[in-house]
């Protein structure tokens, strides 16, 4: 960034301020929030603090979004990874300050945030949204390296088209194998959707095909409604291996896309590792991340348990209850927002619900759902009993094609209410 | 009403969006899903409240079949929906 963009950006703080000072802040006071990551947390956090009036900047280092949520259609081969993309431009143009550059660390005592080039800003409440980075260290074999061979495709762009692009060269007959870690991990049914939607197009395009999926865990979001629809869908394209029955990853050899379990070797013509996982590498450089390497927060305020001034809300977070999904995302965002500016005039936020839903596609006309109703409890988010579950097992067509249909719907409205 | 009317016609007026009373428990969620018209989730934008707490209780108590909004509105009291479609209705002159 030059030294004009530099002074660009500080105009436009002190632009922002003039317009937007008049509402209900001081003016010689003007509290400032800054936004770490703009995707479903931070893009939705910062419109709604924009909204309310609050001087805030956007800090993204990417000027393109890539959403995760319908990239499995695009390893499916039905979709474009351009559909998966989004600006910033009607952010801009409603007059939020985007920094597109990289967060390098943040100094909680002095409440400054240090960019890329070098550059310094300082804020009042800071808001984290960094989504998530995978630990190359907890999978022996599986690193930055190997990731290019045996992709995870766990953050959307590149990865989810290479993983497609490899799934179109194999040649039919080619075993494909899926790794899943324990939990916890961003997207806990995404998984079993992805592992659908290779079977389907195995089934279609690849009939000799087989996915073997191994998963690190007995038990998984929407189990019984996945595994019902692997039986009558995928009895001869999909084998699933729990835990209990060694489907543990415990080693990978990128070379030859070999990977090694507690029982047995699989070498595979196309290899999906999703590893372990942790909040975004600026969360654990803000001192907000705890061992577990998730960020502890206060669920009445999204404040860190550990730092003050510091929200962190989306995947990064620990929720308890509530899933790490973008939907899940989305909604924290508005309610954080909100919460920000009470703290800022100095109000006490009332006791928040918050509502998750999240769809997964068996087939691309076979929908699924789970829906929950949290409220803060245990220091953290806990269900609302009687509330929540999932869609009915045994039900007609006729429910699940509507399922798909409202998951689709749902993308484009989520997408249109944080970028568009 | 009047006054959250009257709030919002201020906010208008003065431009950016301004002092508006907190959204009650769960509301903030329901523009995820619910938008602008011409969508297969239906909009809520200019639905008045009496409409909104009808479905929403119909949805609760089964009444009305549902694919999702029977398992979400069981986690609200009949209060609480009532005031989320209040909100709901006030935020037509919003944006
Ligand atoms: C295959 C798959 C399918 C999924 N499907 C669904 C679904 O159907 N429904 C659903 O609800 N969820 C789904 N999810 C989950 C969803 O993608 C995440 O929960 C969601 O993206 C979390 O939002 P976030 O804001 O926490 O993080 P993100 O959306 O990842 O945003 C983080 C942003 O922060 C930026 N950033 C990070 N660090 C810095 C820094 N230091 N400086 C500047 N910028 C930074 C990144 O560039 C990024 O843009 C899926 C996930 C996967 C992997």
């Amino acid at each position: 960034m030059s030294l004009t963009d530099r002074r660009q950006i500080l105009g436009g703080l002190a632009a922002t301020a003039t317009v937007l000072g008049a509402p209900y802040v001081s003016a010689q006071a003007q509290p400032h929030v800054i936004v770490i990551g703009g995707g479903f947390g931070g893009a939705t956090c910062a419109r709604f603090l924009h909204r309310a009036g609050i001087k805030v900047t956007l800090i993204e280092e990417n000027a393109t979004y890539t959403s995760c949520p319908f990239s499995n259609l695009v390893i499916h081969g039905s979709r474009e990874i351009s559909a998966q993309q989004f600006s910033y431009d009607a952010l801009k143009s409603e007059g939020i300050t985007i920094v597109a550059q990289r967060a390098q660390s943040v100094d909680g005592d002095a409440r400054r945030v240090t960019l890329n080039d070098g550059t310094t800003l300082t804020y009042d409440r800071l808001i984290l949204s960094p989504g998530i980075d995978m630990r190359f260290d907890a999978l022996p074999g599986y690193d930055a390296a190997s990731a290019e061979l045996m992709p995870h495709a766990w953050k959307a762009g590149a990865q989810t088209v290479l993983l497609r692009r490899q799934l179109e060269a194999m040649e039919d007959g080619g075993l494909v194998v899926m790794s899943v870690p324990a939990n916890p991990y961003r997207c806990p049914p995404g998984p079993y959707e992805r592992a659908s939607l290779i079977a389907h197009y195995l089934k279609t395009k690849k009939p000799k095909s087989k996915l073997i999926v191994l998963d690190a865990k007995d038990q998984f979001s929407k189990q019984k409604l996945f595994q019902e629809a692997w039986a009558n869908l995928y009895p001869d394209h999909l084998e699933y291996v729990p835990l209990a029955a060694g489907g543990k990853t415990t080693e990978v050899i990128a070379s030859d896309k070999t990977v090694v379990t507690e029982f047995s070797r699989y070498t595979a013509a196309v290899a999906n590792i999703i590893p372990p996982q942790q909040a975004g590498k600026i969360a654990q450089l803000a001192g907000a991340a705890d061992r577990t390497g998730w960020c502890p927060i206060d669920p009445m305020t999204f404040e860190s348990k550990l730092r003050p001034n510091m929200h962190v809300i989306g995947d990064a977070a620990i929720m308890g209850a509530m899933p790490k999904s973008a939907f899940a995302a989305n909604a924290q965002a508005k309610l954080c927002a909100q919460t920000v500016a009470q703290l800022l005039r100095g109000e006490t936020p009332a006791e928040p619900k918050l509502v998750n839903t999240c769809y997964s596609l068996v087939a691309p006309d076979y929908g699924i759902s789970v829906a929950g109703v949290y409220r803060p409890g245990n220091g953290v988010f806990v269900d609302i009993e009687g509330a929540g579950g999932t869609s009915p097992l045994t039900a007609p067509q006729d429910v699940r094609t509507r399922e798909a249909a409202y998951s689709n719907a749902w993308f484009g409205i989520i997408t249109a209410e944080v970028f568009g | 009403m009047r006054i959250v009317l009257l709030v919002t016609t201020l906010a208008l007026i003065s431009g950016p969006v301004a002092a508006q009373s907190p959204a009650p428990p769960g509301a903030l969620t329901c523009s995820g899903c619910h938008g602008a018209a011409g969508s297969e989730l239906p909009s809520l934008r200019g639905k008045d409240a009496a409409t909104i707490t009808q479905a929403l209780l119909a949805f609760r108590s089964g009444a009305r079949e549902a694919t999702l909004m029977n398992r979400i509105t069981k986690g609200f009291s009949e209060d609480e929906l009532a005031a989320i479609a209040v909100w709901i209705e006030a935020q037509k002159d919003v944006k």
